[in-house]
């Protein structure tokens, strides 16, 4: 069996194409440096992604804050992550690259913010009370 | 009120965010209007990260890459008024601007417009059948989901492959919509291929290659949506439809340059040379209000480059100078910029319009490099030297053309 997928280590991206055999790694070809064996061997074996999604926010300016893991995580943890992110709630302010859950899952990664989120304006706040009354 | 001001840039993303930085940064008296409360444009909705690779050297989220050249131009000392809204320009040159302050009338010696694109809409798509709620462009899908924390419905499927579509599959099926499939008119995706692997394969969503949407059904909602398979010529094969019970369709199919406001102003549409200036000499164009790019770097490279040139037209009213035009040949569905300046340097930027492997680029007969794999969601990008621009305006127009070999 044959898998291409283009190698994310530079803009360059290259196609790599990887030979399996029984699942093992007989030949990769298409990178044009170490660094594109090394994805391709992880991308098969272990494939990893920097997952970015949004938090709950409560009385921030938005109602969401974006955020990500500041490294790469296994795929295969992508749900179980979900899970924890979407029971999560965090009080503005919150500030760009702020540390929301230190090593998530027991994978090392933390996750950050990735915007600014203020305190809402009394302005704001007037408005919705305004609006839901 | 009436403000005097240098340069004027409308549109607060990232192509208006490093132009006013640009001219602020030449000595330009330069203020930045932006319609919406916050600046960043479409990339505060942009929360996945792909972002900042060439600028920054790392991988960033929209919202982050918003954030950095935000800062930027708050060092670079532009002024910022959020919240305005270009009501319409005059050749004075005046603009008269909504804000919350009342009616502005901003008088500028050079303006850039980087007023961004607008999703091409279901209407002219021109698909039979019912007209339910729960049909949406990809962009407002996003901003429910990323800015409001609202999902636009429970079962989805999304018309159109280019990178927002795909973007847009993974991050429904995160949130807990079921993606049923991504279908494609054309045979080969229009997004990049790393997002193909990362928001369709990673999460087992289908690609439907040379498919379309025949018919949509439902009252009130979307009740489900038919799928054809189209031949070589995009004309449908009957006997090919497929029916989905989805209650949302998501709809990437294509970006539209804003410029609006100034089309009676360029009434056989806009083009500019590689200064980003057009054929009005005091209006300059950046980012896609321009051209649709693929990259965000790219967008501030050319904001910058649309900045610098309108800060120097402001300060030195240069007659506009003498181009060679460009003429777009086989293999090439966009280029940009127009016209070259003999003797400056110029960045080109072209789009084939299918996949090639090897073929060669070639301006007239003074540059030429071979591609091992050319692919329209990739933009190249072509710099030539002041002295290849030289060489060129003996010629009456360049040809740009992408030979296969």
């Amino acid at each position: 069996m044959t898998r291409e997928f283009p190698c994310v280590s530079c803009p360059l991206g290259c196609l790599l194409r990887v030979e399996l055999k029984d699942g093992k790694i007989e030949r990769i070809e298409g990178n044009r440096c170490p660094r594109g064996e090394a994805y391709a061997r992880e991308e098969i074996t272990d494939p990893k992604r920097v997952l970015a999604t949004s938090v709950k926010v409560l009385g921030g300016d938005y109602p969401l804050v974006s955020v990500r893991t500041d490294r790469p995580i296994p795929k295969r943890l992508i749900p179980t992550i979900m899970e924890i992110v979407r029971g999560l709630r965090v009080k503005a302010p919150v500030e760009i690259g702020q540390v929301l859950v230190a090593n998530l899952a027991g994978t090392g990664a933390n996750l950050i913010a990735t915007r600014r989120v203020l305190p809402r304006s009394e302005k704001a706040e007037e408005l919705s009370r305004k609006g839901r009354a | 009120m009436k403000i005097s001001v240098d340069v004027v840039v409308v549109g607060g993303g990232a192509a208006g965010m490093a132009a006013a930085k640009a001219a602020a940064e030449a000595g330009a008296k330069t203020l930045l209007l932006e319609r919406e409360e916050r600046l960043g444009g479409v990339l505060d909705q942009c929360i996945h990260p792909g972002f900042g690779l060439h600028r920054y050297r790392e991988e960033l989220t929209g919202p982050e890459f918003a954030f950095r050249l935000l800062s930027e131009l708050e060092r670079a000392g532009a002024e910022i008024q959020s919240g305005a809204t270009v009501l319409s320009v005059r050749p004075s040159p005046e603009l008269l601007v909504a804000s919350e302050k009342g009616l502005i009338r901003v008088e500028a010696k050079a303006l850039v417009w980087a007023a961004g694109a607008r999703e091409r809409p279901f209407g002219p798509l021109l698909i039979p059948g019912a007209r339910p709620a729960g049909i949406f462009t990809a962009g407002l899908a996003q901003k429910l989901v990323n800015i409001h924390g609202l999902l636009p419905g429970k079962r989805a499927l999304i018309l159109g492959s280019g990178d927002i579509g795909l973007i847009m599959a993974r991050r429904l099926h995160l949130e807990g919509v079921e993606v049923v499939g991504v279908a494609e008119i054309k045979p080969f995706p229009g997004g990049l291929l790393r997002n193909v692997v990362q928001c369709l394969e990673d999460f087992g969503i289908p690609l439907f290659l040379r498919h379309t949407v025949a018919k949509i059904h439902g009252g009130k909602r979307l009740s489900g949506v038919t799928l054809v398979e189209v031949d070589e010529q995009g004309q449908p094969i009957s006997g090919t439809e497929k029916f989905f019970a989805v209650d949302t369709l998501v709809l990437s199919v294509g970006l539209i340059p804003e410029v609006r406001p100034l089309e009676s102003l360029f009434p056989d549409g806009v083009k500019v040379n590689s200064f980003f200036q057009s054929a009005v000499p005091w209006i300059f164009f950046a980012g896609n209000a321009l051209e649709i790019f693929d990259l965000v770097d790219t967008v501030a490279k050319i904001g910058e480059e649309a900045g610098r040139s309108a800060a120097r037209y402001a300060q030195e009213k240069p007659p506009k100078p003498t181009a060679v035009p460009l003429r777009k040949g086989q293999n090439v569905a966009v280029l940009v910029p127009h016209e070259l300046v003999p003797g400056e340097p110029a960045h080109l930027f072209l789009r084939v319009p299918r996949p090639l492997s090897r073929a060669t680029i070639r301006v007239a007969d003074v540059y030429a490099q071979n591609h091992v794999s050319l692919r329209p969601a990739e933009m190249v990008e072509i710099a030539l030297s002041p002295e290849a621009t030289v060489e060129l305006a003996r010629l009456p127009q360049a040809d740009v053309e992408v030979i296969p070999a």
